[in-house]
C-alpha cells in the first residue's frame, strides 16, 4: 500500500521531511517494510491541512508531534 | 509596470505580451493576428526607432512569426531578423591618426577588392567595397588600421556569429550554443530567441485546470534577482494564479546534482584527471561542439532542470512540467536526444513576465505562497561559485576523502580559456566550473535584470532555506532510484549524423 507524504513547499515548512522519516522509522520497527511504500508527492492540494498525507484516497493533517499517533490509528489500521 | 533595461527587452516584452493576450481571448494565431500585433504596437504615424511604421511593423511581425513557428527538431531557438539587422553603420576597418600615407602602402596591396586609396596623405578604405577581411588590419606597420567590432560579434564568444557580404550577420549553426549573448548585446534587437509562451498557454488550456494532467513549473533559483518590486513568495503566488498546478525549485535539483556529482567527481576523478560541470547547457555544448575528445571530461550527472522534473515525474507519471529561467540555452537542452520529453517547455523570466501582465496578475499584491525545499547551496547555483561551492560542501558533508580543486569559468570567455589549457593537460585545479554567462546564471541572457546587486540577491535567498546543505535536502530521496546519468554518446551519435548531413546536402 502507498502512502503519499505531501513535501510541496508548505508542507516542506512544517516538517514533511521528519514526519517521512519517522514514518519510515515506525513503518521498519513493527515489521510492515513489505506492507507499505512511502512516497513523496508534490502538493496534494490540501495546504491548509500542512503536512498531507494520503493513504487510500484520503488525506490526514499529521504533524511532527502527531506521526507516532497517525500511525497507531490509521496506518496500522489498515493492515488489521 | 516595471522599468526595463532597455527598448529592446521593452520590445519583446511588448510582442510576448500582446500574443499572449490575443491567445488568452481565443484568438487564432493566424495572419490576420500578426498584422494585428504589429499594428498595435505600431500604431503610427510616427515610427518608434525605424525609418518607418512599414519597416517597424514588418519587424514586429517577423518576431511574432519566429514565436508562433513551430521548432523543428535541432532547430536553433537563436534566430535572426534579417531586416531588423542594421548592417550596423560601426565599420570594421577604419584608417586612424596614425596612418602616414606611407610609400609602401602594404594596406593597398593587400586589399583583395582594391577599397583602399589615398586621399590626401593618408589611406582611405571604401567602406562600400570593403569585406571585413582584415588584411590591411594586419599589413600596417604603423598599426594604423582600427579593428572596431560589432557588438553581436563582440558577445559572442563561441565565434558563432560573421557578416556576409551584404553585411548582415548570420549565425554559423556548427558553432552556436544558444547562450543568447547576442540576443541581450544587439542594440537593434535583431537577434532573438525564440519564445514559448503561446506553447505554454496552450499546454495550461489543454489540461482544464489541471484536471486532465497536472503542469508543474520548475522555477529556476535565479528568480530571486527578477521582480524586486513584490517578494518571492508573492511571485510564486503569480506562477500558481497563471494555471500551474505547483511551482517546485529547480534548486532542489541542484541539490540532487551537488550529491550526484560530489560521489562522481570522487569515484573518477583518479582516472579522469580532470572534470566539468554540467548544469550550463551552453558550456556543455561548446565543448560538444569544439572538443568532442573532451567529453569524457564533463560530468555525466544531468542538470538540475532534468534532476528534478524526474523527481516530479517520479511522483506524478503523467506530469508536465515548463521551465521558468533565465537561460536561452535550456531551450535547447531539453530537446537533447537523451533526455527529450521530461520537460515540455522551457520559457525565460521575459516570457513569464508577458503572461503575468496579459493576464493582468500584478505580482506586488499577491498573496504570499511559499517556495521551499532546497538548500542553500541549491539555491547558490544561480551564481558564479555556487557549483563548486555545493559541491565541495557535500564532498565534505558525506566525509569523502578526495582534492576538490575547482576552477571558477565565470562568463563563456573565461570557459574558453579554461578549455583550452585543460586539452593541453595544464589545467591548475581538477575540476572546471563552467557558466557562459557572466556572473552565472542571474547574468542570463534572458533575465530581466543584470544589476550588481543580483548575487547579493541570490545569497539572501539562499540563506532563507529551511535546509541547510544538499545532503540535509535530499535526505529524503533515493537519488540512486532517479538515474541522473546522462548518455552523451547518444547526444554525439546524433551530432555526428547531422554534420554528415550537411556535409552530404553540401556536395
Amino acid at each position: 500500500m502507498e502512502i503519499q507524504v505531501c513535501i510541496g513547499s508548505v508542507c516542506h515548512l512544517k516538517g514533511s521531511y521528519e514526519i517521512i522519516n519517522k514514518l519510515d522509522e515506525l513503518i521498519n520497527s513493527n515489521g510492515l517494510e513489505d506492507k507499505f511504500k512511502i512516497k513523496a508527492a508534490f502538493c496534494l492540494g490540501q495546504c491548509v491541512g500542512a503536512v498531507c498525507v494520503k493513504v487510500q484516497d484520503t488525506i490526514y493533517s499529521v504533524q511532527p508531534e502527531t506521526v507516532t499517533e497517525f500511525f497507531e490509528n490509521v496506518v496500522k489500521k489498515q493492515v488489521m | 509596470m516595471r522599468k526595463f533595461e532597455s527598448n529592446v527587452q521593452y520590445t519583446k516584452y511588448l510582442v510576448n505580451r500582446e500574443m499572449a493576450k490575443r491567445f488568452l481571448n481565443g484568438e487564432k494565431m493566424n495572419a490576420e493576428t500578426v498584422k494585428k500585433i504589429g499594428e498595435t504596437i505600431s500604431p503610427g504615424p510616427k515610427p518608434n526607432t525605424r525609418c518607418c511604421i512599414y519597416k517597424e511593423r514588418h519587424i514586429l511581425s517577423e518576431r511574432v512569426k519566429i514565436n508562433l513557428k513551430k521548432q523543428k527538431k535541432d532547430e536553433n531557438v537563436i534566430k535572426i531578423i534579417r531586416a531588423a539587422c542594421d548592417e550596423c553603420p560601426v565599420y570594421r576597418y577604419v584608417v586612424t591618426e596614425a596612418c602616414r600615407g606611407c610609400l609602401a602602402h602594404k594596406c593597398i596591396e593587400v586589399c583583395p577588392r582594391n577599397a583602399i586609396t589615398i586621399i590626401g596623405h593618408r589611406a582611405f578604405i571604401n567602406q562600400d567595397l570593403c569585406i571585413e577581411c582584415g588584411k590591411c588590419h594586419s599589413a600596417c606597420p604603423f598599426g594604423a588600421i582600427s579593428d572596431v567590432k560589432r557588438p553581436c560579434l563582440c558577445s559572442c564568444h563561441a565565434d558563432a556569429l560573421f557578416v556576409a557580404e551584404d553585411r548582415k550577420v548570420y549565425i554559423d549553426e556548427e558553432k552556436c550554443v544558444s547562450c543568447g549573448a547576442c540576443v541581450y548585446n544587439c542594440p537593434f534587437g535583431a537577434i532573438v530567441d525564440k519564445s514559448f509562451v503561446i506553447d505554454t498557454l496552450d499546454l495550461l488550456k489543454k489540461s482544464e485546470n489541471n484536471t486532465k494532467y497536472k503542469v508543474y513549473a520548475v522555477i529556476a533559483p535565479a528568480i530571486s534577482s527578477q521582480f524586486t518590486n513584490a517578494k518571492i513568495e508573492q511571485v510564486i503566488n503569480g506562477i500558481e494564479k497563471i494555471g500551474f498546478y505547483h511551482a517546485v525549485e529547480a534548486a532542489l535539483g541542484a541539490d540532487m546534482v551537488s550529491c550526484h556529482e560530489a560521489i562522481e567527481f570522487a569515484d573518477t576523478i583518479e582516472k579522469r584527471q580532470w572534470m566539468t560541470s554540467s548544469c550550463c547547457p551552453a558550456f556543455v555544448k561548446y565543448i560538444q561542439k569544439n572538443y568532442p575528445e573532451l567529453m569524457s571530461h564533463v560530468s555525466g550527472t544531468v542538470s538540475p532542470m532534468i534532476a528534478i522534473a524526474k523527481m516530479i515525474k517520479n511522483t506524478d507519471k503523467d506530469a508536465r512540467i515548463v521551465f521558468i529561467g533565465p537561460c536561452t540555452a535550456k531551450k535547447m537542452e531539453i530537446n537533447e536526444n537523451d533526455i527529450k520529453g521530461i520537460i515540455d517547455y522551457a520559457i525565460t523570466f521575459e516570457e513569464l513576465n508577458a503572461i503575468l501582465d496579459a493576464m493582468d496578475i500584478d505580482v506586488s499584491k499577491c498573496d504570499e505562497t511559499p517556495l521551499d525545499n532546497a538548500s542553500y547551496y541549491g539555491r547558490l547555483f544561480a551564481r558564479s561559485g555556487g557549483v563548486s561551492a555545493a559541491v565541495e560542501a557535500a564532498i565534505n558533508e558525506k566525509g569523502i576523502d578526495v582534492d576538490f580543486q575547482p576552477v571558477k569559468c565565470d562568463g563563456l570567455d573565461e570557459c574558453v580559456k579554461a578549455l583550452k589549457v585543460a586539452s593541453f593537460g595544464r589545467l591548475k585545479g581538477n575540476f572546471i566550473e563552467g557558466m557562459a554567462c557572466k556572473c552565472g546564471c542571474i547574468g542570463g541572457a534572458a533575465s530581466l535584470s543584470h544589476g550588481p546587486k543580483d548575487v547579493t540577491e541570490v545569497d539572501k535567498y539562499g540563506q532563507l532555506s529551511k535546509e541547510k546543505s544538499s545532503v540535509q535536502a535530499t535526505r529524503i530521496f533515493d537519488i540512486e532510484s532517479l538515474h541522473l546519468e546522462r548518455d552523451y554518446k547518444k547526444v554525439m551519435r546524433k551530432r555526428r549524423n547531422k554534420k554528415e548531413t550537411i556535409e552530404e546536402n553540401n556536395q
